[in-house]
Parts: structure tokens; C-alpha cells; sequence
């Protein structure tokens, strides 16, 4: 599936495109298919989003997880400080990003 | 033509520029366009025939036009200094202090915002092609007598 | 230290209020987001993997009490209670708001700093020796010319866009403790045999996909044409530096492709127009600056040595203290290395202990130290003790300065948008094997970058390691006989990368080899310089 991401223009927090918004949440990501790529240009220009691009992902029981491993890294939070994750206090949470 | 931010008093120069290579070739022109890649000092024996050199910024991001007019100045040259092609509010102040006295941006500019990036600065660190006085020269006024 | 007088704090204060304007601009839709890249990065503002990061200057890395208590309230305010100490001296936030930048500009402002330059294609923060002011070997502090710099290429108009990035490094002893050879400009202060100081100018280095060692341009630029010939070197950069290939745009690359001899002649040629120019601040202006970097009041016949009844205390005292010009007194390095711990990361009540201690027993002077660490510069070894003992329960008070476990490490892919592989995680790990043996293995600097942009400085570890993309899983080549010091070197890639566990067993045979190779005296570095490569391609490949 292709999955659309990006940075909230004013908190540069990382976004995923839900189909109708914006989430912090890579889980509630959809596949964005055909049009990322204007969807992209369109969320921009909006600047509901800043240097959105596309990427690969895939959907698992667990939810929607990107491909590659930088994107990973990004949906959850830096590997090195668990308490500073989207998921502080679940010490398994991490454990499908490397 | 665009919209062009002068600084001067003169009447604009009325008919297109020619490339550095051909006014070199024949200096039939008073006015000239110099590329990014071009050696402005290439100009300097003939500066006293030119009243236009316009200066293209084909991307803001490339600073060699920066360089290109304090060369002209350093040299000398009194006419019009025209930066041309992506120049930006945000470049206008640095421009301005660079020698150029005129701009053709490819985009109009909001002209309060211009105004305002143009009148920010009350004092600059370095001298530049400018007439401003730099902090340490206030702060080391020449005595005289 | 520096003070700002009314010029200096307007010049910050416009800049906070030309950013906020810029912020509003584009926050507005007034300007894209590739034209707001550029003026965001010279304020310090990059878009990282999690959130805007904010990089801030500290000037050749010196900074007081009240403004290292101002860094760490930003931390707490606005941003996650840390910051991360970087291998220019300088400090970065992760996890900041666009719309916020402004406001931490101006309280930095409040106290006179400023993240003017610390990005974008510009005459970046100019970094210097942390032990500048208290080294003995020094020829004259090298800070004010660094100053006087600062203030040149603060908004400097030609050279608001570059090719590339461009750093400047300022030393003045021989000792090179600010990896000068590897800067766009390094700068060294030297006294002629008339007696007059100078600077020599080394330019070209740098590390990046293309490590270059810099060449010396000019053995001996008199004092007053410092700023001249500066703006003759970066001119003859701007005009000439390639801008066709990203790769290719540094200035190590057109001294390179015109050679050394060439590239001079064509800065002498423009200093020799520059002169008539006038650019040149007048001397009286150098000497304003030094005075704010004369000595602190030292007593004097203080009593020297320390108690070494306390062991821990004792092994402190040997690996992170170094001698003073001024007799009774050391500078000394408080080690952001915790075994297992993030290099250079401090959290924010670190950072005001930090500073309380540095107003206690160090005239109020911190510097931060190209290694991610913090030193004290001007220490009573009589006063030794009672700050070790604060440190220590602060859990400070690693005794580790230069040794395995006092890792560079950029911030790597946990962080950085650039990274291709961790970085952290391998000093983590690598601290905690070799800390048993840390003592033994003596000097030994381990440098990891997490990508080719070598901002953990591998190409300058004695044992280096960079981390790379191998097909979406991350991979660690290691890296062999590199120096950022007076001797500088650039590291040579051992063999096929590793794994993170393979790459840390490979460091731990590596220093296998040295342990059972070395002769009397030699350090990790010595050892390898002496018997080549081959035998830890053996050992490691074998």
C-alpha cells in the first residue's frame, strides 16, 4: 500500500493522511493509492502539511506499518528514549520498528 | 515588462540587455546581462559605456550574482545594478547592500513586505558596497583635527 | 567573556524580529516552503525525523551560568527537558514548534545568544579550542579573533548563499583540540620570529562523503588584514565553488580541483584588491574584544596537588582534568558519557547544575567541547573535590575523557532525517562492553556517524564507524587510524560492514589487536600507525 506522510507545518509533528485528515497515528493511515501524489500537493498547498511524500507500506494485524525502517523510526519515536515514544508506557511498542 | 523596484533617478535604459559574450564582442549596447556563471570583471574596461547591468538570479539559492555586483561597484561602476529572475523579499536587504539599486523580480512582490526587509536593519556589521557604516566604525569614530 | 553592547543586542533583537515576521509569512502562505527552508536554516531550524529541530549557537563555545540556566529553561519550556550537545560547540533542541522558534529566539536573545547561521549554506558558528584561555601552551587566546569574526560573517551580504555550508575553526597552540585541519577554514594564531601574532590559515578540509585534509594557504596573515583575507578566501569560493553537484560544492572540492598552489594565488590576487577596499575593522576594535577575554582575577601561590585518598576521586582527577597555565588551578571536563548513555545528551537540571558549579568554582565559564562534553576551564584543584562530589551524585562524574567510552555519536537515524543507521545505540552498547577495559585500552577516540555526512566525525576516530543503508537494514562499517588532533589522519574502511551486534563485537577485536601488539607507551592510534592495517583484517576477516 502507499502511504502518505509528512510534518504538521506549525509543530512539525509527524503526520499520516487518514483519507480525510491528518493523524499522529501511522495505524489510522490508508492507502492513499493512485493519488498521493496530488493529495500531497493539495494538503501542501494548503499547508496542512509540510514536505508531505509517499512511501510503501504495508497493512498487519497490528495496523498499518511503513516499509522502511527510517519511517518506522519516525511513526513511533526515537528508539533510544521510549519515554519520549507515542507510547510511553508500553515497553512492547517498539518492538516491530527495528 | 515586470514590475522593476528602482532606486534611482535616471531614466531606465529602454532597450533589452545583451549576454556579457556579445557586448564584449561589440559594445554597441548600453545595457548588459550578466549570468551566474559569467566573470563580471570581465566588464570592468567598459563600465564607463554601460548605464544598465542587469544581474540574473536564475535561483535565489545561487549567491554568485552577490558577488558579481560588489565586483561592479568595487570597480567603480555608477549606473543602474539590476537584480533580475528569482529574487525574493527575503534577499532585498543583502542585495540592496551588495550595489544593486534596482529589481526585476520573475514574481511581484508584496511592496510592504519589501519595504519592511528593507528598513529592518538600523545597522550592519561589515562594510559592502553600501554607504552604511559598519558597528565597529561607530564604535571607533575617526577624530579629526 | 564577551558582552554585547547596545549594537550587539539590536543586531539579535532585529534578528528575532525579521524571523517572526518570516515564521508569519509563511505560516500565512506568503512563502513556500522551499523558500522558507533557507531563512528558517539560518536561524538554527531544521525539519528533522520527528519535529523541528532547533540548533544554537554558543560561540567558540563559550558560555556562563546565566546563559546555560536560559538554555535549560528552553529545554523545559519548550522543549522535552534535554538538549544535545554537538561536535561544533553547539546545542540542539529535537522537538520544537515553528510557531514557538520565534519566542526561543528572543529568550535566548535576552541573554545573548542567538542560532543565526548554525544552518544553510553560510559562514556557519565558529567553534575554537574549549580550553582556549587556559591551556598552557597557547600563543595568545584565540577567542577574540574568533569574535571578531563572528561578528564579520554575522549577516555578511556577498556570502548569504553559497555553494555550501562553510566552517570556520580559530586555534592558537599546537595542540589541535578543535579538529582545525578539517574546517572549510581552519585558522591557527602564530607568533612570528619578530614577534607578532598572525594567523595561519589552513583551508580545504572537511570530512563529509569526500574527507579532505585541509592544506595551509598562508603560513602568516598579519593581524590586521585578519577579515580581509577572510573575505579574499570565501570570495574566490563563491564565484568559483562548483554549484553544479551538491556533492562537489564544498570548498575542499575547488581547492582540490584547482589545486592548492592555484586557489592562493587567486586569493591573493583578491586580497590584493580588498585591501583598497577598506573592509578591515581597525585594531583598536580587536582590542575592545580582547579585554573582555582577559584572565580572570587567579590567585596566585595557591597550593597544588590534590587528596587522592578517595580512588574514584583519584581516577577522576587523572583522565578529566588537564593542567592550567596558572599554577593550583586545572580545567576540567565534566564527561556527557555515562556508561550506556546518549553522548552529549544533558537533561536540563544537568544543565543548571552544570552552570551552578561553573559559577562556583570556575569564574563562571563553561565551554562545550567538539567531543559532546562540557568543560570547566579555570578549577582550584582545592576546590577538585567538593565539584567531583556534586557531579558525581548528579551522575556527572564519569571518568572517562578520551577514552573508549567518551564516544562522538551524531544523533543518527533516531533523530536525524538524513541518517541512514543509529548511531546512539552503538555507543550505547559499545560504552558498556569496553568499560571494564577502558582504563586499559588508555586513549582511544571512537567516532560514529549514523551517514556519509559525517557529523559523528568517523573519519577522524582512531577506530571510526559509519552507519549505512543495506538494503532498508542498517550496517556499520568500521573504520581504522583516523585523528582530528595536531597529527590529523583520516580513517581507512577496514573490510564488509557488520550488523549492530557485529559491529561491536569487531571494535572489542580490534582493540584485541592493539592490547596484544602494543609496546610500552603507545596508544591505540600508535599501535595501528606502527603495524598497519592488515592485522585487524586478519583478525577481523581472517
Amino acid at each position: 500500500m502507499k502511504i502518505l506522510t509528512g510534518n504538521d507545518l506549525k509543530t512539525g509533528a509527524v503526520t499520516w493522511w487518514t483519507g480525510y485528515d491528518w493523524s499522529l497515528h501511522v495505524e489510522d493511515a490508508i492507502d492513499a493509492g493512485a493519488e498521493a501524489e496530488s493529495i500531497a500537493a493539495r494538503e501542501e498547498a494548503a499547508r496542512r502539511v509540510n514536505a508531505p511524500y509517499v512511501i510503501a507500506g504495508e497493512r498487519t494485524e497490528k495496523g498499518v506499518r511503513p516499509a522502511h525502517i527510517k519511517d518506522r523510526i519516525r511513526a513511533l519515536g526515537p528508539t533510544v528514549r521510549p519515554d519520549l515514544t507515542l507510547k510511553p508506557a508500553d515497553p512492547e511498542a517498539g518492538n516491530w520498528v527495528i | 515588462m515586470a514590475d522593476v523596484l528602482r532606486f534611482r533617478d535616471d531614466d531606465p535604459v529602454d532597450h533589452p540587455a545583451v549576454t556579457v559574450d556579445s557586448y564584449i564582442q561589440q559594445a554597441n549596447s548600453a545595457a548588459v546581462r550578466v549570468e551566474p556563471g559569467d566573470d563580471a570583471r570581465a566588464l570592468i574596461p567598459y563600465l564607463d559605456g554601460l548605464r544598465l547591468i542587469e544581474v540574473n538570479f536564475p535561483a535565489f539559492t545561487d549567491g554568485r550574482g552577490y558577488s558579481a555586483a560588489r565586483v561592479l561597484r568595487e570597480a567603480g561602476y555608477q549606473g543602474e545594478l539590476r537584480a533580475v529572475g528569482d529574487v525574493l523579499v527575503d534577499q532585498l536587504f543583502a542585495l540592496r547592500r551588495c550595489g544593486f539599486d534596482a529589481f526585476e523580480p520573475d514574481r511581484p512582490l508584496d511592496p510592504a513586505d519589501a519595504q519592511a526587509a528593507l528598513a529592518r536593519w538600523d545597522h550592519v556589521y561589515q562594510p559592502a558596497a553600501d554607504d552604511r557604516a559598519p558597528i565597529w566604525a561607530l564604535r571607533h569614530p575617526v577624530t579629526h583635527g | 567573556m564577551y558582552r554585547y553592547d547596545t549594537y550587539d543586542q539590536q543586531m539579535v533583537d532585529t534578528r528575532v524580529a525579521e524571523f517572526r515576521d518570516q515564521v508569519a509569512r509563511r505560516l500565512a502562505g506568503k512563502i513556500t516552503e522551499d523558500q522558507f527552508k533557507p531563512l528558517r536554516l539560518m536561524n538554527g531550524l531544521y525539519l528533522q525525523l520527528h519535529a523541528y529541530m532547533l540548533r544554537v549557537a554558543i560561540p567558540y563555545g563559550t558560555l556562563d551560568s546565566r546563559q546555560m540556566h536560559a538554555l535549560a529553561d528552553i529545554a523545559d519550556k519548550y522543549d522535552r527537558g534535554y538538549g544535545h550537545f554537538t561536535t561544533r560547540q553547539n546545542i540542539q533542541y529535537n522537538w520544537i514548534k515553528l510557531a514557538e522558534a520565534p519566542d526561543i529566539l528572543a529568550d535566548l536573545a535576552a541573554v545573548e545568544m542567538h542560532a543565526i547561521q548554525t544552518s544553510g549554506n553560510c559562514i556557519r558558528n565558529i567553534s575554537s579550542d574549549h580550553f582556549a584561555g587556559a591551556a598552557a601552551d597557547e600563543v595568545v587566546d584565540p577567542r577574540p579573533y574568533a569574535e571578531l569574526l563572528r561578528q564579520w560573517s554575522s549577516f555578511h551580504p556577498e556570502f548569504t548563499a553559497l555553494p555550501r555550508k562553510f566552517k570556520i575553526a580559530v586555534i592558537a597552540s599546537e595542540t589541535d583540540r578543535a579538529a582545525m585541519k578539517l574546517h572549510d577554514i581552519g585558522i591557527r594564531m602564530v607568533r612570528n620570529d619578530a614577534g607578532e601574532i598572525g594567523a595561519q590559515f589552513w583551508v580545504g578540509g572537511g570530512m563529509g562523503r569526500t574527507p579532505m585534509i585541509a592544506p595551509c594557504i598562508n603560513e602568516f596573515v598579519p593581524v590586521d588584514s585578519l577579515v580581509t583575507y577572510c573575505e579574499a578566501a570565501l570570495r574566490v569560493y563563491n564565484r568559483h565553488g562548483r554549484r553544479d553537484n551538491k556533492y562537489k560544492a564544498r570548498i575542499k572540492i575547488l581547492v582540490h580541483e584547482l589545486g592548492a598552489d592555484e586557489y592562493r594565488r587567486q586569493v591573493e590576487e583578491e586580497f590584493a584588491h580588498l585591501q583598497a577596499q577598506g573592509i578591515e575593522p581597525p585594531l583598536a576594535e580587536l582590542e575592545r574584544i580582547s579585554a573582555f577575554f582577559a584572565d580572570p582575577p587567579f590567585e596566585k601561590d595557591l597550593p597544588r596537588g590534590v587528596d587522592r585518598s578517595d580512588p574514584d576521586f583519584a581516577l577522576w582527577v587523572d583522565t578529566n582534568t588537564v593542567p592550567h597555565k596558572v599554577p593550583g588551578y586545572v580545567a576540567a571536563v565534566i564527561s556527557l558519557k555515562p556508561v550506556g548513555g546518549i553522548p552529549g545528551d544533558a537533561t536540563s537540571d544537568q544543565m543548571r547544575l552544570m552552570a551552578d558549579l561553573a559559577r562556583a568554582y570556575s569564574f563562571d565559564e563553561m565551554r562545550v567541547t567538539h567531543t559532546q562534553n562540557i568543560a570547566l576551564p579555570h578549577v582550584r584543584q582545592a576546590d577538585l573535590y567538593t565539584l567531583w562530589k556534586k557531579l558525581d551524585e548528579a551522575g556527572l562524574g564519569t571518568a572517562n575523557l578520551d577514552q573508549a567510552g567518551d564516544i562522538i555519536a551524531c544523533p543518527g537515524l533516531d533523530y536525524c532525517s538524513l541518517a541512514n543507521a543509529r548511531s546512539i545505540p552503538v555507543a550505547q552498547k559499545l560504552s558498556e562492553r569496553l568499560a571494564p577495559n577502558a582504563a586499559e585500552l588508555g586513549e582511544l577516540k571512537i567516532k560514529i556517524s549514523g551517514c556519509i555526512n559525517a557529523c559523528g566525525h568517523h573519519h577522524a576516530g582512531h577506530i571510526g564507524i559509519l552507519g549505512v543503508d543495506r538494503k532498508g537494514t542498517e550496517n556499520y562499517q568500521l573504520l581504522l587510524g583516523g585523528s582530528e588532533a595536531e597529527d590529523t589522519s583520516l580513517a581507512k574502511i577496514v573490510g564488509p560492514g557488520f550488523d549492530e551486534a557485529g559491529i561491536v563485537d569487531a571494535v572489542e577485536t580490534a582493540t584485541g589487536v592493539y592490547l596484544a601488539q602494543r609496546t610500552k607507551g603507545e596508544r591505540f592510534l600508535d599501535t595501528y600507525r606502527r603495524i598497519g592495517i592488515e592485522p585487524f583484517k586478519e583478525a577481523l576477516y581472517g
